[in-house]
Order: C-alpha cells, then structure tokens, then sequence
C-alpha cells in the first residue's frame, strides 16, 4: 500500500518535471532562434494583429465591466463609514495593480491561448510540423517565436487599455450614476496612484503575456492522439496558463514589490 | 544512396526496429510493405532524420546523418521530397500558397518567377490553375496531387511516400501511381514508398522489402518477391491469414 503511494507521488512528481522541462526547453529554444536569421517579420505582425488586435473588444469589454462593478462594490463599502470619496483611487489602483492584467490575461488565454494550442495541436497530428521540417525549416522558430513575441508585446498594450477603459467605466458608475463628484472621484484617483503602480501592472502582463503563449504553444506542439489529443491539450493549456496567471500575479507581487 | 546499418530503435519497452540494415539504390524507386504497426513509418522517420536511433548508422551517400549539427541536417533535407499519408498541407494557405512555401523560403526568387515555378509544379501533377483554392475545397485525391506537388517544389533528388494510396480509388490510385512513375523516371529520382497496396506495389517498385518486427525478412525485384518462399510474404500478397501471420 505504502509502495504504491510512493509510486503514484514519484510518478507525478516525475511527470510535472518532465513537463516544467518541456516547456523551460522550449522557452530556450525560443530565445536562441529569435536571435537566428531568418527573421519572420509577417509571421510575427500576423500574430500581433491575432492576439493583439483581434482580442481588443473582448478585453474592452471586460474592462468597462470590471471597472463598473469595482466602482459599484467600493462604493457599497465605503459608504458605510463615509469614505465614498476615496472610490476613484481604489478603482484606479486595483484595476492598474491587479485586475487590469490578470483580467486581460485570463481573456487573451481563453481566446488566443487555446487557439494557439488547438492550431499547433492540429498541425501536429495532421504532420504538418513533420512537414515542416522536412522542408528544413524550424517549427520553434517558424511557429513558436512569433507568437511568443506577440504575447509579449501584445498583453502590455491590451492590459493598459484595461485599465484605461476601466477607469471610464469606473468613472461612469461612480459620476454618473452614483452622483459622485466628479473633481473628487479624479482627485482622488490622481492622488492615490502612482507611476510604479502603473509599471507593476505592465511588468506583470509582459509575464502573463510569455505563460499563456509559451504554454499553449507547448501543449500544441507536443499533442498526439488525433482530434481527443488536440481537445486535450487545448483544455490543459487553457486550465495551466489560467492557474500560472493566478500564481504568478501574486509571486510577481511579493517577490518584485 | 540510402544505406541503414544496425538500426535498433525503442520507445519505452517497445522494441520497433531490430538490428535493421537496409541499402536503397539511387535513382529506383524501393517499396517497403508489411504489417500495420510493423515499424515502416518510423524506418521512413529514421530516414528523414526526424527520429535518431538508439544505435545504428544512416548514411545518406556519404553523409551520416545521426552526426550532423541541426544547421547541416537541414541542408540534407533540402535534398529530400516527403508525400505524407494525409497530404500534410497547410490549412491556413491556399494551393498556391503552400506550393510556394518552400521555394519562397529557399529560393531568391522574383514574385513572377515564383508564379511561374507554382503552376509548373502544379501543371506537372495535372492540376493547373487551382492556385486559389484552399485545401479544404479540395477531394483527397487533390490534396495528395497539390502535397505531391509541394513536395517537389525544391526539386528533390530523394523523394519519399508515406502510404500515397491509401484511402483512395482504385482509378486514382492508378493515377497517383502513374505519377510517381513518371516523376521518378523523368527526374531520375530516389524513391522510398510506404504501402499496402500489393497491385500499387508491384506497378511501381524497382526493388520491394517486407519489414515484420523491425526486421527485414525479405528484400529483392518483384520477380524476386512473387516467387518468395517466405511464409508470411506470400500471406502478405495474397492478403491470406494465416496463425504465423498474426
């Protein structure tokens, strides 16, 4: 009995190694072609405008939200012992600290992040990654980098319009609706944030923006077993990146500030 | 020439290729049959550099290619045609697109030239003027004509099919025969076949070897083959079962 629990725990220990390996190999993989000719300029724009672009309304749409119930829940709470003044600020803190990137993150991954896992996970069952390098070209370096990059450079640029709509959305809930005074609400906004506040937000979507690429990358890349494989490996990197994003917001927080 | 040595490969406790060793003569076209599961896509793997053995040696003319530096393997590769048994073709591209992709990122070419050499690749498989299509508007004998196509869009001296008949027709399959035959004797090609069509094997082999158990068990012309004494070989072209075949 004993032995077989030490077999199930080894034989998981085991396998999330193997797996932390794969992906820590594929990020080095990644870092090495990015700096080898041929550079792939469309290839990288094409994923830009995919996780860029193409995620713009839905995070725009989490964000006005976000930043509407965050104005109406403080408000709630603040009014009971007078401070609905300070409403502006906390919804500018929370959204550019916390909400704005993991918000943004958790949206990217559900739309891009499993997208890139069902592509590359279809790609790989149907050979058309062996096809690949059979026509001598590198699968990371065709596949994986670009949309690394655009991860990367993508995730600040989509989480500060979060946070910017947010705000307005905030702003909306709290001026317009809840006759705050709207001196006071930007006042206080003003008063309470900080540039380092904004720049731990950023910092911490250049993160999210590499997990949520790099691990749906690798669980594409790696898929096998037909069509239930490819669901597969879509669904785990969507539930690891999401976990990674969690995690991490709160690492990042207390390791870097 | 192609020449396998000692090739043992394993994946975890599965033993797939034992002791191989196998020649392929430049400029024929050599077909490897035998059962499902037997080990030929993995040996087509091995031959393509895409799976190294546990030991054991293949040597493209002279060049080992379990030696070389990834930078060197693909130099070899671009010597290499591949057909794959679904076509393989890129989803996201059109047919002219993915007939391009490889000259474009191998060849400096200008965008007419480059126009010309897609429709040339693609009058030669007898489907010119599909360039917009997508490969989902395709039938499956297409894809395979337009990856036949692709495939030989470097103009590869080794040319290798994974199962180029399976699933089709037996009027296509006649088809895609009668293509192979004509590219490898116009192109005085290399060609390594994967297949299970014993009337397609015999149409376009120079020399056929049965592979059971990661094993070569026979290998030589067709005239050799029929008259193959070998048990499981004549179960095998008869398409007989047989307690030793199983």
């Amino acid at each position: 009995m004993i032995t077989r629990i030490f077999f199930m725990v080894g034989r998981r220990a085991l396998a999330f190694l193997s797996e932390l390996g794969g992906i820590l190999l594929m990020f080095f993989q990644s870092m090495a072609w990015t700096f080898t000719p041929p550079f792939r300029l469309r290839n990288l724009i094409k994923q830009m405008e995919f996780i860029g672009v193409k995620s713009l309304f839905i995070v725009v749409l989490t964000g006005v939200f976000s930043g509407m119930v965050l104005a109406l829940q403080s408000y709630h709470g603040f009014r009971k012992f007078g401070g609905e003044s300070l409403m502006g600020g906390i919804v500018a803190l929370s959204l550019a600290r916390e909400m704005g990137p993991v918000m943004t993150a958790l949206m990217v991954n559900a739309r891009a992040g499993s997208a890139i896992a069902a592509e590359l996970g279809t790609m790989r069952v149907t050979e058309q990654i062996d096809a690949l390098q059979m026509m001598a070209i590198n699968p990371v370096q065709y596949l994986v980098v670009p949309r690394i990059w655009a991860g990367v450079l993508m995730l600040p640029l989509l989480t500060a319009i979060n946070i910017l709509v947010g705000i307005i959305g905030g702003y909306f809930v709290g001026v317009i609706l809840l006759k705050i005074n709207p001196g006071v609400f930007m006042d206080k906004m003003i008063n309470m944030i900080e540039l380092s506040d904004l720049v731990q937000g950023i910092v911490k979507s250049v993160f999210f923006g590499l997990i949520l690429t790099l691990i749906g990358c690798y669980k594409g890349y790696n898929t096998y077993g037909g069509a239930e494989g490819v669901g597969r490996a879509t669904t785990e990197a969507v539930v690891i990146s999401s976990v990674c994003i969690l995690i991490g917001t709160y690492v990042l927080t207390s390791l870097l500030f | 020439m192609i020449r396998l040595i000692n090739i043992h490969k394993s994946f975890r406790s599965q033993q797939v290729l034992r002791d191989l060793s196998l020649t392929i003569p430049s400029g024929q076209t050599t077909v490897i049959i035998g059962r499902s599961g037997g080990g030929k896509s993995v040996l087509l793997k091995h031959i393509m550099g895409l799976i190294r053995p546990d030991s054991g040696e293949i040597w493209i003319d002279d060049q080992e290619i379990n030696q070389l530096k990834q930078r060197d393997l693909y130099r070899v590769r671009k010597r290499f045609g591949m057909l794959f048994q679904e076509g393989a073709l890129f989803d996201s591209m059109s047919v002219g697109e993915n007939v391009a992709f490889p000259i474009r990122e191998h060849k400096k070419m200008t965008h007419l030239e480059l126009e010309k050499a897609v429709s040339e690749k693609l009058a030669l498989v007898g489907l010119s003027g599909i360039e917009k299509k997508m490969p989902s508007e395709l039938s499956g004998g297409m894809r395979k004509r337009v990856a036949l196509a692709r495939a030989m869009a470097l103009d590869p001296d080794i040319m290798l099919f994974d199962e180029p008949t399976t699933g089709l027709d037996p009027i296509l399959t006649a088809a895609i025969d009668h293509l192979i035959i004509e590219t490898q004797k116009r192109f005085q090609m290399t060609c390594v076949v994967i297949s299970h069509d014993i009337q397609s094997v015999f149409r376009i082999a120079h020399n056929i070897v049965m592979l059971f158990e990661g094993k070569i068990i026979e290998g030589g012309t067709p005239e050799v083959f029929r008259q193959s004494t070998n048990k499981m070989v004549q179960d095998f072209l008869l398409g007989q079962y047989s307690e030793n075949s199983v």
